[in-house]
C-alpha cells in the first residue's frame, strides 16, 4: 500500500469514528426527544406531581435542581478558582503542588456515592444542616471542586509569562497583576470549567440521595434548610418505583428531556459569555 | 546615572555575569551587544530587578541608580520599577483597550484623577509617536494594532509612569524594517529626557542609536566605550571580530 492510500484509509477511519460518536450522541438525544416531547406541556413544567407521580408535572424538581446548581456553584466556584490561583500563582513549582495535584485528581476519581455518604456524615449530621439544600449544595460542591481547581490551574498555565512580566515591570504587585491582567485573560477558560461543573452537578443523583433529595415533596422549598426534589433523583424514582411504573414511564422521559434541556441551556449561556469575554481578551 | 560596581550574577550555580563594572550617563543611549547567551538580558534585568522574579538567583556587587543602591533593603521594588521602565522583545500589550494599556501603570499605582490619567495617556502616546495613529480608537483593543504599533504602545505604557530610565531588550527584533526605523527614531527623540539602555543583535542599529556600547561575551564585559570607537577602532580583538560580523 502506498502512502497516499494509507493516508486515505486513516482519514476514512477517523471520519467514520467521528461520525459514529456524533451518531450515538444524536440517537440518545433523539430517543429522549421522541419519547419525552409528547408529555411536555405547560402543566408538566409548572405543576406538582399527582396520582403517585404518574400524572401532573415536575415543577418542584426543576426548582430543586436549579437551587442545587446555584448553591453548589456558589460554594465551589469561588473556592475552586481561588485555590487554582493560589496553587499556580503562589506555590508555583514547589513539590507540594505535585502532592496537591495528586490529591485533587484522586478526589475527582472518588465515586460520587462516596461523596453522598461523606456529605451525609459531615453536613447533614456533624454540622447539623439536616437533609437540606445547604447540605446537598456542599456535597455537590465538593464533588466538582477538583474540576474547577484543575481548569483554573490549566487556564492560568496557558497565559504567557510576558503578560505578568509586563505588569510587574510597571510597578504592579502580585495581587494587582492577578486581578487586572492574569484572571481576565484566563476567565474564558475558567468558564469552561464552570460549564462542565454545571453539567456534572445537575445530573448527579448519588450525592444528593442522602443529603437533600426528597422522594415526594409537592411544594417549593422555603429556604436553604429545606429539602427539595431534584430532576435526576425524580427520574430514578419514577422509573423504578411509584405506584404504577408503566403509567409513569412517559413522565420519566419527559423529566429526562427537561434535565437535558436545562444542562444544554446552561452550557449555551456559559458558552456565549465565554465567547464574548474571549473576544475582549483574545491573546494574539 | 546608572552604575554597576563588580556585579556578579548567578542562576543557581551558573555564573551568568562576571565582575561587571560599567557606567551609563544620564540622557544617553547605551547599547549592549554580544553573542546569544552572553548575559545581555540578565544584565538589563538587574536594573528593574526583574531577575528577582526568577527563583534561585543571586546578585552581588553594587548596582546604583543616581547613587542609590537599588538592591539595598530600603528600596521598594514597585517604586523602583516605576522609575525604571522596560520594553520587551515581543510586544506584550495587555488584553485591554489602547487607553487602558497606557493608563495601567497609573491605575496600579493608585492614581484616581481621571483628567490627570487622560492627560498622561495622551502625553505618553505622543511621546511614543503613536498618538496620531490611535487618537480616534483609544477604546479599541490593543490587539487590533500592528506589531510595530503595539511595541510603541508598550513604550507609551512604560513612559506613562514617568520613569527616568528605559530598558529595552531587543525592542525591534520582532518588527518589520519600517516599524524598526520608527522605533529607532523614537529612541533618538526619547534620549532627550530618558536614560536608555538597549540590547540589540543588530550592529547597524547599535551604531545608529547609541552613544556608548558595551560588548559582552560569556558573562563578561569585554569592552565598553564610545559607540564610534567600538565600531571603528576597538581595542579588543574579540570586539573587532564581533562588530565586523566575523562570529556570533
Ligand atoms: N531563568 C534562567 N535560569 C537559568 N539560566 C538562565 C536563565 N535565563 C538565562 N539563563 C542563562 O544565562 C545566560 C545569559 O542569558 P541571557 O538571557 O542574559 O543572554 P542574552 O545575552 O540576553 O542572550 P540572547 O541574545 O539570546 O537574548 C545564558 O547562558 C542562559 O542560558
Ligand atoms: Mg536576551
Amino acid at each position: 500500500m502506498n502512502r497516499k492510500m494509507k493516508q486515505a484509509l486513516a482519514f476514512a477511519t477517523f471520519r467514520l469514528l467521528g461520525v459514529l460518536v456524533v451518531g450515538v450522541l444524536f440517537s440518545i438525544l433523539g430517543f429522549i426527544i421522541y419519547n419525552g416531547a409528547g408529555v411536555i406541556n405547560w402543566k408538566f413544567l409548572s405543576a406538582s406531581p399527582e396520582e403517585g407521580m404518574s400524572a401532573g408535572g415536575i415543577f418542584p424538581a426543576i426548582v430543586g435542581t436549579l437551587w442545587l446548581i446555584a448553591g453548589s456553584i456558589a460554594i465551589a466556584f469561588p473556592i475552586g478558582v481561588m485555590s487554582g490561583i493560589y496553587i499556580h500563582e503562589y506555590l508555583g513549582n514547589r513539590w507540594i503542588v505535585k502532592v496537591i495535584r495528586v490529591m485533587t485528581n484522586n478526589l475527582g476519581g472518588i465515586p460520587s456515592i462516596v461523596f453522598g455518604l461523606f456529605g451525609m456524615a459531615l453536613f447533614v449530621h456533624a454540622f447539623g444542616f439536616g437533609d437540606s439544600i445547604l447540605a446537598g449544595s456542599f456535597t455537590l460542591g465538593l464533588l466538582v471542586l477538583p474540576l474547577i481547581i484543575r481548569t483554573t490551574e490549566e487556564a492560568l498555565k496557558a497565559i504567557p509569562d510576558t503578560y505578568r512580566a509586563g505588569s510587574y515591570a510597571l510597578g504592579a504587585g502580585k495581587l494587582q497583576t492577578i486581578f487586572r491582567v492574569t484572571l481576565p485573560v484566563a476567565l474564558p477558560n475558567i468558564i469552561t470549567g464552570l460549564i462542565l461543573s454545571i453539567g456534572r452537578v445537575s445530573g448527579e443523583t448519588a450525592p444528593i440521595l442522602f443529603t437533600v433529595a426528597a422522594y415526594f415533596l409537592p411544594r417549593l422549598p422555603s429556604g436553604i434548610f429545606d429539602q427539595v426534589m431534584a430532576l435526576p433523583y425524580h427520574l430514578y424514582v419514577i422509573a423504578t418505583s411509584g405506584t404504577d411504573i408503566e403509567a409513569s414511564r412517559p413522565m420519566a422521559y419527559g423529566t429526562a428531556l427537561v434535565l437535558v434541556m436545562i444542562v444544554f441551556m446552561m452550557n449555551l449561556l456559559a458558552t456565549v459569555s465565554r465567547l464574548r469575554l474571549g473576544k475582549k481578551t483574545k491573546m494574539d | 546615572m546608572i552604575e554597576t560596581k563588580h556585579v556578579d550574577f548567578y542562576y543557581s550555580s551558573f555564573h551568568a555575569l562576571k565582575n561587571i563594572s560599567m557606567m551609563m550617563e544620564e540622557r544617553t543611549v547605551t547599547a549592549l551587544i554580544g553573542p546569544s547567551g552572553c548575559g545581555k538580558s540578565t544584565f538589563l534585568r538587574l536594573f528593574n530587578r526583574m531577575n528577582d522574579l526568577i527563583d534561585d538567583t543571586r546578585v552581588s556587587g553594587e548596582c546604583l541608580i543616581d547613587g542609590e543602591d537599588i538592591y539595598s533593603k530600603s528600596v521598594a521594588v514597585d517604586e523602583l520599577r516605576k522609575r525604571v521602565g522596560m520594553v520587551f522583545q515581543k510586544p506584550n500589550p495587555f488584553p485591554k483597550s489602547i487607553f487602558e494599556n497606557v493608563a495601567y501603570g497609573l491605575r496600579v499605582n493608585g492614581t484616581r484623577d481621571r483628567s490627570f490619567i487622560a492627560r498622561r495617556v495622551e502625553d505618553s502616546l505622543r511621546a511614543a509617536a503613536l498618538w496620531e495613529e490611535v487618537k480616534d480608537k483609544l477604546r479599541e483593543s490593543a490587539f487590533a494594532l500592528s506589531g510595530g504599533q503595539q511595541q510603541r504602545l508598550c513604550i507609551a505604557r512604560a513612559l506613562a509612569v514617568s520613569p527616568s530610565v528605559l530598558l529595552m531588550d531587543e525592542p525591534a527584533s520582532a518588527l518589520d524594517p519600517i516599524s524598526t526605523s520608527k522605533i529607532e527614531e523614537l529612541i533618538a527623540s526619547l534620549k532627550q529626557d530618558y536614560t536608555i539602555v538597549i540590547v540589540t543583535h543588530n550592529m547597524q542599529q547599535a551604531a545608529r542609536v547609541s552613544d556608548k556600547t558595551g560588548f559582552f561575551m560569556m558573562g563578561e564585559l569585554v569592552e565598553f566605550g564610545d559607540t564610534k570607537k567600538i565600531f571603528s577602532d576597538p581595542v579588543n580583538e574579540q570586539t573587532r571580530n564581533y562588530v565586523n560580523g566575523r562570529f556570533g
